[in-house]
């Protein structure tokens, strides 16, 4: 058996796999180590991918050639676009998945490729030697070497789990916990810190009456994640609403003295916006109810997670209150809702691709760098991957930039920034938020997935059919001209302004009240262009020739931003600058500087405490 | 202090645009027979030709040769001559700057070199931080290490604080209504975030005709300081000297003998200045405003004279300087030393000059006691109604205006946070069209986005984690 490899990635979460496929797919020899074999990518917490922000996350993933959509797009049981009304940059899809089938389909997808191997062992050191990774120790007493290691440990490390009055040392309910590791990073010199999250009850679907509810139906077409021909949804399972009342409050508020988190038995900083229900009772003593949804985990099973509920108040509370939330009064708990802390290594101690500052060829990806969900996780296990890869093989590194995809912001942010509680992303977070959408994620990163040999033929092929249905289109809409009669009646009824005078398609769709639909269904000549020339993918090309062309204006405004700014990403700093010689920097700068070792002038700028005069100062410098 | 920024800085981080075209003073502030205003970049010749009026009609200085001298005049939009001027062509990369440049030779009158570059600014070009022409020159490979690090100390030394301070000094509570305005914004904006980023929860929404009347209000504010604030009449105001003192002790004879002319009604009876009276008078080029306030009386009954004390405080907010007179015949030291240290209490801030104006001399029959006190304290002794050693304050102004550093920074300032009100004010408008239009909200957030930007160019600029920390703190949100 071979015991020596390229790259061993440790934890099979999302992160972990990502990292695994995409380093093996790129050419690396790869093992990947599990605690356990049968819980790859599981989903510890919600079942569902995608969401706003994150399902943006999830297409860019699939575009770099990455598997958590193909997955997702196998196994959901319901699929929606969130905030279709917000406008197409806020478009947002999201799926509920089958936890398991989710987890089976990963594992399937995995074993299909030729280099990866697995194990089942828990790592607890890493082999270094000269401040370089050698490979990894196991419990089992097993040494593997290999050149580069990818952590993905998830909430494993050191993991306590609170219910209540009760904890115990656990990974994730009902599994292990690693110890060891984190001790032994720290002998290193990798700082670490504690977290803390938590998830809510899941109960037995047969004890709930869902009359009492609001039903939530997936979309009447949905749509999906990949840009691959992955199967599309036939049949979907619904989702409930329902919400919690004072009396549930009141029950609630009985077991505030036995909560670990107001106790103080958890110190581990846990995320705002996803508080337990306690905390949101506590903070929002006004708020009278709670939103509750009711999202089955599976196809066949009749398990319900029940967001929102999230607590770690003891069991028998839970229970109580419960009972009183509307449909849930004969409810039966499978599992008690829990918190759970852990150890997480501040991020700003890794570079721009992942890799430790201090162990040269040690990456660290998804939680344990302070971040939450899975598509969080995975986007950073896949360019974890990647970078591990490139830089054995002596490549540069894969950077995405903040204008360019939402996983630039999320790694510059990460450690441009470090954080303090779970980050998770958010559109706001990302300034280019008009080119960040998810209908151009192909567009945006195939392209560059392509460069560094991550995509296969059929992915680039689809892509470039729609991007000559996109030219095409433009083609003829730019040049083909309406002649009054011909649309006046359409946009009179559409509440517009009619016409005097010949106009192009193009200046019709670029009105708000006009959809390229409405064209399509109007102008017999367009009709029968689309129809005889747009053969692949059709919806898609069309729905993004309406886009570029209704946000033209905004676009051109934000590309002409992104590159001004991206002029400051291209002057790049050494990293061996001491800031502390540059005595014209503000004291503060120096000491920030110093210790994020900014790439760039860009991401110099974004580091707090480094002020626009110390970055003319910089500026300066670099010309030495 | 200003919060260092992330995502709002990235939007539109001004400072190294380095496509923008820039100007700025090039010669110090101050008046002298000529100055210099420097104009650098790609649309140099272009701004040139919008606001010069060559004497030889055919000339245009987008086809004048490098280095070649142009005479005509400077004319704002309304064809109103600001001054008689000599241009210099330069052409890249033959230029300080290695950029297509032009020098405006103007006469040195600081009103007219503020006239100037408003011109400039209002075509298009933005105002040069410090150091930045060199920071050109250099990144154009016009200059060598070591005056380049000449310049990253020269650059350092531009602190932000002192950018903020200028703002005080000069427009006492014009930051604090900014601030206001921007908070509502930004409250504003989180609730329009929220809705985007967590609109599957149960959120309020955005009341967009409260947005519309927002707009309104921030509209009218910026408006109405765009035009009190223009940086040629800050300058044209002067720069604010507030007269104060116990009633009777010669105030309003003390300005009439600056300004030379019976302006004050001056009588002997306390509390006859019950309104504040102002004059500007220039001295060696920089021109002040005094301001003659009502004696503060702590005890007074008289209703019209306690709002006049009530104004005297509102203009030692505003003052720059502070003229503490008192009667020399008649104080005791210790009595001028309390009055002194209330009032140090009061106006506490630093870059507010306190200077004592031991006023009467004329009556003194012996050495006042505690002489040398005064003395210590920098005291000026003056007889207003003599008109004696009334020189010996202007000079003392004229020394501290132009030993201050801060004072070419508060005019930079000034001209810089007209052009963010001027950018705030268009920012405005296009999302109130946004609005009347009915646009998405994620093109209409990136609106409201700018104009935040702009409005924390002049109170302090606001950071993507402000929204956020502003929602989680407000809002219940999370599954």
């Amino acid at each position: 058996m071979l015991l020596e490899y390229d790259i061993i990635v440790v934890g099979a979460g999302h992160a972990g796999c990502e990292a695994a496929a995409a380093a093996a797919n790129l050419g690396s020899k790869v093992l990947l180590i599990s605690m356990s074999m049968s819980n790859f990518a599981q989903m510890s917490c919600n079942p569902a991918m995608g969401g706003i922000a994150k399902g943006q996350i999830v297409r860019e993933i699939d575009a770099l050639g990455g598997y958590s959509g193909i997955v997702t797009d196998n196994t959901m049981i319901q699929f929606k676009i969130l905030n279709k009304s917000k406008g197409p940059a806020m478009w947002s899809p999201r799926a509920q998945s089958d936890r398991f089938l989710f987890s089976a389909k990963w594992r399937e997808l995995l074993e299909s490729i030729e280099n990866l191997d697995f194990r089942q062992d828990n790592v607890v050191s890493l082999l270094i030697k000269n401040k370089k990774i050698e490979g990894v120790k196991t419990e089992l007493g097993l040494e593997i070497k290999a050149k580069s290691v990818i952590l993905t440990n998830g909430t494993f490390l050191n993991g306590i789990i609170h219910i209540g009055e009760k904890n115990f040392k656990s990974g994730r309910i009902g599994e292990m916990h690693s110890e060891g590791l984190t001790q032994n990073l720290n002998k290193l010199g990798i700082e670490s810190k504690r977290m803390k999250t938590g998830t809510p009850v899941r109960i037995d679907g047969r004890s709930i009456d869902y009359s009492k509810m609001i039903e939530q139906k997936g979309d009447e077409e949905p749509k999906k994640f990949s840009f691959l021909r992955t199967p599309k949804l036939q049949n979907q399972r619904s989702c409930y609403i329902t919400y919690t009342n004072s009396e549930v409050h009141e029950i609630l508020k009985t077991g505030f003295n036995k909560s670990p988190m107001f106790e103080g038995r958890i110190r581990g900083v846990g995320p705002r916006y996803c508080p337990s229900i306690e905390d949101k009772i506590n903070r929002f003593a006004d708020k009278e109810n709670h939103q509750l949804f009711i999202e089955p985990e599976g196809w066949n099973t009749c398990e319900i997670y029940l967001n929102g509920f999230s607590s770690s108040l003891p069991e028998e509370i839970q229970y109580k209150a419960l009972l009183k939330i509307p449909g849930l009064e004969k409810v039966k708990i499978f599992r008690p809702g829990y918190a759970i802390e852990y150890d997480y290594f501040p991020p700003e101690q890794l570079s721009v691709a992942l890799e430790s500052k201090v162990i040269e060829n040690l990456y660290m990806a998804g939680q344990i760098n302070g971040t939450t969900g899975y598509e969080e996780a995975a986007c950073q296990g896949l360019m974890a991957g990647i970078n591990a890869h490139l830089k054995l093989n002596k490549k540069p590194p894969f950077v995405l930039k903040r204008s360019e995809a939402y996983i630039g912001v999320l790694i510059d942010d990460l450690i441009t920034k470090g954080t303090n509680e779970p980050y998770r992303m958010f559109t706001s977070r990302a300034e280019y938020r008009i080119l960040l959408r998810q209908d151009n994620a192909d567009s945006r990163l195939t392209p560059k997935a392509n460069e560094i040999g991550l995509v296969t033929s059929e992915r680039k092929n689809l892509l470039n059919e729609k991007q000559n249905n996109i030219s095409e289109l433009f083609k003829f809409i730019e040049k083909f001209k309406v002649e009054p009669e011909q649309i006046n009646a359409l946009l009179i009824e559409k509440e517009t302004s009619p016409i005097d005078q010949k106009v192009t398609l193009k200046q019709l769709l670029s009105r708000p009240q006009i959809f390229i639909n409405d064209l399509i269904n109007n102008i017999d000549v367009f009709r029968d262009f689309v129809k005889s020339n747009i053969i692949i993918e059709k919806e898609d090309s069309l729905e993004e020739v309406e886009i570029l062309t209704k946000y033209e204006g905004y676009i051109s405004k934000e590309q002409d931003l992104a590159e001004k700014i991206g002029r400051l990403e291209e002057l790049n700093i050494n990293e061996n600058l001491d800031y502390y010689k540059l005595t014209s920097l503000s004291s503060e700068a120096r000491e920030k500087l110093n210790k994020i070792k900014p790439r760039t002038i860009g991401q110099a700028s974004r580091i707090s405490g480094v002020s626009p005069s110390d970055i003319s100062v910089l500026i300066v410098y670099l010309g030495r | 202090m200003l919060k260092q920024s992330d995502v709002m800085e990235n939007l539109v981080s001004k400072i190294y645009n380095i496509n923008d075209t820039i100007c700025a003073l090039a010669t110090p502030i101050g008046v002298s027979a000529l100055s210099t205003i420097r104009l650098s970049g790609s649309k140099s010749f272009s701004i040139g030709d919008a606001v010069f009026k060559p004497i030889k009609k055919e000339t245009k200085l987008s086809d004048a040769l490098t280095h070649t001298i142009h005479y005509g005049v400077l004319h704002s939009k309304n064809t109103e001559i600001v001054d008689e001027v000599l241009l210099s062509v330069f052409r890249n990369p033959h230029s300080y700057t290695g950029e297509d440049m032009i020098e405006i030779s103007c006469h040195g009158s600081v009103y007219i070199q503020q006239q100037i570059i408003q011109l400039l600014v209002d075509q298009g070009a933005r105002l040069a931080k410090h150091g930045e022409f060199t920071l050109r020159a250099f990144l154009n490979k016009k200059m060598d290490l070591s005056q380049a690090e000449a310049v990253a100390d020269l650059i350092a030394s531009d602190s932000i604080s002192s950018h903020k301070l200028a703002i005080q000094q000069m427009r006492g509570g014009f930051s604090s209504k900014i601030n206001e305005l921007r908070k509502q914004l930004l409250d504003f904006s989180s609730l329009i975030e929220l809705e985007l980023d967590f609109s599957e929860e149960d959120v309020q929404f955005a009341n967009r005709d409260k947005l519309s009347e927002l707009l309104d209000n921030i509209f009218k504010e910026i408006n109405s300081l765009i035009s009190s604030f223009s940086v040629g009449n800050v300058l044209k105001n002067g720069i604010p000297v507030a007269i104060i003192g116990k009633p009777n002790v010669g105030k309003s004879t003390l300005l009439n003998a600056i300004l030379n002319e019976e302006k004050a009604i001056v009588s002997d009876i306390p509390g006859t200045t019950r309104d504040v009276i102002e004059d500007t008078f220039a001295i060696k080029g920089i021109t002040f405003r005094f301001i003659d306030t009502a004696g503060l009386r702590s005890h007074t009954t008289d209703k019209i004279e306690s709002l006049g004390i009530v104004k005297t405080y509102e203009k030692i907010e505003q003052a720059v300087f502070i003229l503490y007179v008192f009667d020399v015949s008649l104080s005791s030291f210790k009595e001028i030393n309390d009055d002194v240290s209330d009032l140090l209490e009061k106006i506490n801030d630093k870059n507010k000059h306190l200077i004592l104006i031991a006023n009467k001399t004329d009556q003194l029959i012996e050495t006042p006691k505690g002489f040398k006190n005064l003395v210590e304290l920098e005291t000026i002794f003056v007889s207003a109604k003599r008109k004696e050693n009334i020189n010996l304050i202007a000079e003392f102004l004229v020394k501290t205006m132009e030993s201050q550093t801060n004072f070419n920074n508060t005019i930079v300032s000034n001209a810089r946070h007209y052009e963010a009100l001027k950018n705030t004010l268009r920012s405005v408008e296009i999302i109130q069209s946004g609005i009347d239009n009915d646009i998405s909200s994620d093109l209409f957030t990136t609106d409201i986005r700018t104009a935040l930007h702009y409005l924390g160019e002049i109170t302090g600029n606001i950071t993507s984690d402000d929204i956020l920390n502003n929602i989680f703190s407000s809002f219940c949100i999370g599954k």
